[in-house]
């Protein structure tokens, strides 16, 4: 198997719309996309065409899951899918280059109810087109091939372009390459202003200054962006950005998450985890550390407090639980943020039965369930309120020394931190039947999916060799996933959309040799997420400008192709640092206990029972603790921050690697009406007048601050217009002016008349609501 | 009417404006800067506009003729007792205080908190049950005003869960699964049907605590999430006091006229991007804020009951004035559905009883009875009653033994997952009926057992929708709210 995914696939604009179709099919599909999808392609390929619609359609009945299977035929396998079949063995499902006499080809095209496939009480039909492709398919002579995902990567040949002058790096010939195959062209290069914009959110999660902005444009030297790319991955800000994915993928909280959502300190390790990427650990060490830290030889008190990555799960305090049923639920957790995280795969559908889907049994499951399954724990925290086992604590003097990366704000004389540990000798783990925890069958030893790669002899059959196996060099899913979730932190979408499914369900790689590409060179070169970043941002492709025409949407909707930017709406911890930091008003502190920001009053109150402890009810703080960076707002899960949520962050209950980007009334509400957002606007017009002197320069500096360029001549009529007319309604009732210049709790003296204040404070509070500002294009 | 005419106007400035620029903008963005919703159709199942205002769900045609158009829940959250409310047992006071029999326990599961007891003294109810309407169905005397009803009610004395704790119980009932994660029953509601009205949250929550145990279960925000579900499907929390909804109000010293010349400017200046960038969230965005907008016009007003007559507030009683009460939250609950929220959904705390239950019980009785048959009435007199479900019930029942020492007049109960009441009334239920039955000692169903998933089954088929169809697919494998379980219950239908 010399190269994993033939290049003849460039040639398929359909690859990369039958990969959108695979992912749901909850949609009315576009009228442009049902078009395109009935186009047959010349030559079917197994993997991009055939699989997908049997996994969808056909594998509930006739898949991987052995006690599923009907009519003794499974489609998962080659050897299944052409065994002979029926009571004396003289049919077959398929029948190469036959499709006449296939009867796959006969039961998906009959007009009879009694043998139509899949049955219509399936609920699940064939379009079709997706008949015709897979009838094809036979008669191309029915080739077969492993899982794409499940065969390891190998170092792509760039492939030949016409315009190389466009290309900066490797990675643009494989984007190129494909537009040309579909008679398309790069897009422009985006303007510079726009490109530190879009670069600075999505390196450090903040703005631009205009000074940044200022001496970008000044700098023609002609690595004048690398500059940039470098000076912003090597600032904190990157590590906390970085970090804020990465709580979401450790379903980091601060609370327990069940009931009565008791709180919890696990902020030590959310500062670790800063750390880690603030000096650019490589993402094996960052990774092993995490999973395994406890298990190295002689393990440092830093490795150690990495494993808490594995105790953020949920945990309850219920009164009445049997502690054994959580406990199993918080080893289930364990092993699906693993598989989730790291190999991209929807493990936690083995728990009950063999995986519908993709070549996963029961048995893997509770296998590699066995390898956390080792911790000396309880499944019920008791007595209330107590640091469920087991945890370590944290002394001043190893704060002092080799913990210096724990801010300790509070100063705690000790910081109780739950981390990993292994008992001596391992629980048993049994297969549990319909994944109860009550319901143990076979027992069952540390193992990895045979369909992924074994389990080599040479590994420990504990959690570090679980970490070694997860780096080995055949290991075909690691650094896929990886390097996929670094194109999606740039590109909004992953080079596979589905970042969390590299099953047969997920979507199909858009871009399978430059995933690939990336993929090898990421492990070879060691695992380097600051030079990973750092190519992809040097692309051509990444350069180009978000501009659209409505021909290209028509084409490219998803903009799959790559003809262009992404125009993204920023991520909650985003908008609002964004407001922070354009009004100045945003702490540079790094690290420490949660803060609790402004919140509607009576939220947490609301809804607890008689319990709750410290989180009992919301305690606002004061002073520089409301203008943290969003990454340090207190997490209670069960009533998490309101205004976050409404902009998609996830609840942190289970593992998350992926958000949703929507738009809805409700974050309209969030920037017209939250005092944080009021409260930054009206700070940044008292910066934006004692800057300026004029009403022009004032709006401009606002406008500037907020889309990091200025106001076309129109934009500026528009918001004369406006500052007038605001002017005007706080002259006729100043006391309105008071009021609104009231909100927040940050004193400032302002140096003009209040009326003509509150109207540049509205009009920055305009301008911060603009589309163009809580996005980056 | 001065309103009306201005915001008139305002769509007529928009439709000026629109036919003097004339470069790029599609019908969509005519649409969303016309202020009608234009959300995109797309794989994460957001609504599309229709003609007659509101939105579409998912669901092109419905699979079955609707009964309901739309679901008021009554969540009687923590658990109420049965067997002190609606599951006579007189068996259980003749035999007081004698140990329940291992051939009715069955050493089935129980909580932590009982599963240690030396003996389990079976506790009959001390409040006296008689027979109500045309079904005779036996009610407790703690229900004075619901059992008036009893002809409208449909009582299903055979509900069983397979939660015996209130976390996963409670979200078992929401949303079809223990642990945390899937989408709330109305978001799928409001995933699968869409909006009635152009100006309110497809699906709403109202909460109010119990005076019979003010200190009782804790409620959680994901009850009313949208779980995978695109987030205009989560349920937004309407709240008693100066912000109905979160961020509703106007920052101090902003009024509606100033709030309506910001959302113009940003209109045009959002629009000029639009024309730049081509990019359809732009237009997207502008119709979020126009119906951002108008949600702070019509969420006050919805929620301002001051000019509901007297006699209203006599119906719904005394507490009904009080805003964040039980009946207060009834009260809101009709004019929610009166203007078009198809799923309105009220959490009552408070009746997790494990000890001193005849006295808890009494309080949370109070706080709930009387409103609850008022909404039941009022929504009859007003004809709304035929298309409206309204569903009573909590996450589990409790059992026929007491937690704890039993004494003359005293005693609590633990969980019981294995047979519990609810009610159902309107939406196409069949009236004046009870459903399912317990053996003589209440703890195990001797008769139609009704299991949740069974529950949600019926309340989408109610709807016209088919749970089996009702699918998001989400992590390449197809959700529904039941699972993969699930049986409507025909004969409750009428």
């Amino acid at each position: 198997m010399k190269s994993p995914i033939n290049s003849s696939y460039l040639i398929f604009l359909i690859c990369s719309l039958f990969a959108c179709q695979s992912e749901v099919d909850n949609q009315k599909t576009t009228s442009t996309i049902s078009i395109k999808q009935q186009q047959i392609p010349d030559k079917i390929d197994f993997n991009f065409h055939v699989k997908p619609i049997l996994s969808d359609r056909c594998f509930k009945c006739h898949g991987p899951d052995k006690n599923a299977v009907e009519g003794d035929l499974s489609l998962a396998t080659k050897e299944d899918a052409f065994i002979a079949l029926g009571k004396d063995k003289n049919r077959y499902a398929i029948i190469p280059h036959q499709a006449d006499s296939s009867a796959l080809v006969h039961r998906i095209f009959t007009e009879n109810a009694d043998d139509i496939m899949p049955p219509p009480e399936s609920n699940l039909k064939l379009e079709k087109h997706e008949k015709e492709i897979l009838k094809k398919w036979i008669e191309q002579g029915a080739e077969w091939k492993e899982h794409w995902s499940l065969i390891p990567p190998e170092k792509t040949a760039i492939p030949a372009i016409q315009n190389e002058s466009w290309a900066k790096n490797e990675l643009d010939y494989f984007v190129l390459a494909k537009l040309e195959a579909n008679q398309l062209r790069p897009n422009q290069m985006v303007k510079p202003t726009k490109l530190l914009r879009r670069l600075s959110f999505d390196l450090t999660g903040l703005p631009p200054t205009i000074e940044e902005l200022n001496i970008f444009l000044a700098d023609d030297s002609p690595n004048a962006y690398e500059k940039q790319v470098d000076r912003l991955l090597a600032s904190p800000a990157y590590a906390e950005h970085r970090a804020v994915q990465w709580l979401d993928i450790a379903r980091y909280a601060d609370s327990h998450g069940y009931q009565d959502d008791l709180e919890r300190i696990a902020w030590p390790w959310r500062d670790w985890v800063i750390h880690a990427y603030q000096k650019n650990m490589p993402y094996n060490q960052f990774v092993t550390w995490q999973l395994a830290g406890d298990l190295l030889p002689n393990p440092t008190l830093e490795q150690i407090v990495a494993t808490a990555f594995n105790r953020n799960h949920k945990i309850t305090q219920e009164g009445g639980v049997i502690p054994e049923e959580y406990r199993t639920e918080y080893v289930a957790d364990r092993a699906q943020t693993f598989s989730t995280a790291f190999l991209g795969l929807t493990m936690e559908c083995a728990r009950c039965h063999d995986h519908k889907y993709d070549p996963l049994s029961q048995k893997n499951y509770f296998q590699l369930f066995s390898f956390f399954n080792n911790v000396p724990e309880n499944g019920q925290i008791q007595p209330y309120g107590a640091i469920p086992k087991p945890f370590i604590k944290l002394t001043k003097k190893e704060i002092d020394g080799v913990l210096s990366f724990v801010n300790n704000l509070d100063t705690m004389a000790e910081i109780p931190l739950m981390v990993m540990e292994e008992m001596a000798k391992p629980r048993q783990a049994h297969i549990l039947n319909r994944g109860a925890y009550d319901q143990p069958t076979e027992a069952v030893f540390p193992n990895t999916p045979e369909a992924v790669l074994a389990f080599d002899k040479k590994y420990p059959t504990n959690r570090k060799g679980l970490a070694d196996w997860l780096f080995a060099k055949e290991n075909p899913l690691t650094a896929r996933v990886a390097v996929n979730r670094l194109w999606q932190q740039l590109f909004g979408v992953g080079i596979v959309s589905s970042s969390d499914d590299f099953g047969n369900q997920g979507a199909l790689p858009t871009h399978p040799e430059l995933l690939d590409f990336l993929a090898v060179k990421f492990r070879e070169e060691g695992w380097n997420e600051k030079a990973m970043l750092k190519y992809i941002v040097l692309s051509a492709t990444y350069q180009q400008s978000a501009k659209t025409t409505p021909e290209l949407l028509e084409i490219d909707p998803e903009n799959q192709l790559l003809a262009r930017a992404s125009r993204l709406r920023l991520s909650a911890e985003m908008i609002r640092d964004h407001a922070l930091t354009i009004s100045g008003l945003l702490s540079k502190e790094v690290g420490g206990p949660s803060v609790k920001p402004y919140q509607p009053d009576g939220l947490w109150a609301e809804t607890i029972g008689g319990g709750g402890g410290s989180l009992a009810k919301y305690n606002q703080d004061e002073g520089y603790k409301l203008y943290r960076r969003s990454i340090y707002t207190f997490w209670k899960r069960t009533v998490p921050p309101p205004s976050m949520m409404t902009f998609d962050a996830t609840t942190r209950d289970l593992c998350t690697v992926k958000r949703q980007r929507t738009s809805t009334p409700l974050q309209a509400l969030v920037l017209m009406n939250d005092p944080q957002i009021i409260e930054a606007s009206r700070i940044l017009a008292q910066n934006a007048v004692t800057k300026g002197t004029t009403s022009a320069e004032r709006i401009t500096t606002i406008f500037q601050w907020a889309t990091s360029r200025k106001p076309t001549t129109d934009e500026m009529e528009t918001l004369t217009d406006y500052l007038a007319e605001e002017i005007q309604y706080f002259q006729a009732a100043p006391e309105k002016a008071d009021e609104y210049l009231a909100i927040g709790a940050y004193q400032i003296e302002y140096t003009i008349e209040k009326p003509e204040m509150a109207a540049y404070a509205m009009v920055a509070s305009a301008i911060f609501n603009l589309d163009e500002s809580i996005s980056r294009g | 009417m001065e309103k009306i005419i201005k915001d008139r106007s305002y769509l007529l400035n928009r439709r000026n404006f629109l036919a003097k620029s004339s470069v790029g903008i599609g019908t969509a963005a005519l649409s969303s800067l016309l202020g009608m919703n234009m959300f995109n159709s797309s794989k994460n199942g957001i609504l599309t506009p229709t003609n007659g205002g509101g939105t579409k769900g998912i669901i092109e045609n419905l699979h079955f003729a609707p009964k309901a158009k739309r679901v008021i829940y009554l969540f009687q959250s923590g658990g109420p007792s049965q067997l002190d409310l609606f599951d006579y047992k007189p068996l259980l006071n003749e035999r007081r205080g004698e140990d329940l029999p291992e051939s009715i326990r069955k050493g089935q599961r129980l909580t932590g908190m009982t599963s240690g007891q030396a003996n389990f003294p079976l506790a009959g109810s001390v409040f006296p049950f008689q027979q109500y309407g045309q079904s005779g169905a036996w009610i407790s005397d703690l229900l004075p005003y619901t059992s008036k009803i009893a002809d409208e009610m449909c009582i299903i004395k055979s509900m069983h869960t397979e939660a015996i704790n209130h976390d996963p119980a409670i979200t078992f009932f929401q949303t079809g699964s223990q642990q945390p994660g899937r989408p709330s029953m109305g978001a799928w509601m409001s995933y699968g049907l869409g909006s009635s009205n152009d100006n309110l949250p497809s699906f709403t929550v109202l909460l109010s605590r119990g005076t019979g145990r003010p200190a009782g279960q804790p409620l959680y925000s994901r009850l009313w999430g949208n779980g995978f579900l695109h987030s205009l499907h989560q349920g937004v929390q309407f709240r008693s006091g100066k912000d109905p909804v979160l961020y509703l109000k106007d920052p101090a010293g902003i009024d509606r006229a100033s709030r309506r010349r910001m959302l113009d400017k940003l209109a045009s200046l959002n629009h000029k991007q639009l024309e730049e960038f081509g990019d359809p969230e732009i237009s997207s965005r502008i119709a979020q804020y126009e119906m951002a907008y108008r949600m702070q016009t019509s969420v006050p007003e919805v929620m301002n009951v001051d000019n509901e007559p007297d006699h209203i507030y006599k119906m719904y009683g005394p507490d009904s004035t009080q805003p964040g009460t039980y009946a207060a939250n009834c009260l809101l609950a009709r004019r929610l559905a009166e203007n078009g929220v198809n799923f309105i959904q009220l959490y009552h705390m408070g009746w997790d009883s494990h000890d001193n239950l005849p006295t808890q019980i009494k309080g949370q009785a109070m706080d709930t009875d009387q409103a609850s048959a008022a909404l039941v009435m009022d929504l009859k007199q007003r004809g709304m009653l035929d298309d409206t479900l309204v569903i009573w019930g909590g996450e589990f029942g409790r059992t026929n033994y007491s937690q704890g020492a039993l004494t003359a007049n005293n005693y609590g109960r633990d969980h019981h997952p294995r047979s519990f009441s609810i009610w159902m009334a309107g939406g196409g239920v069949k009236p004046g009926i009870v459903y399912g039955e317990t053996d003589e000692f209440g703890y195990n169903i001797v008769e139609n057992p009704v299991h949740v998933h069974d529950f949600q089954a019926t309340t989408l088929r109610l709807l016209g929708v088919d749970h089996e169809k009702l699918i998001y697919k989400y992590q390449g494998r197809r959700y529904r709210l039941t699972d993969v379980h699930g049986k409507v219950v025909n004969d409750i239908i009428a």
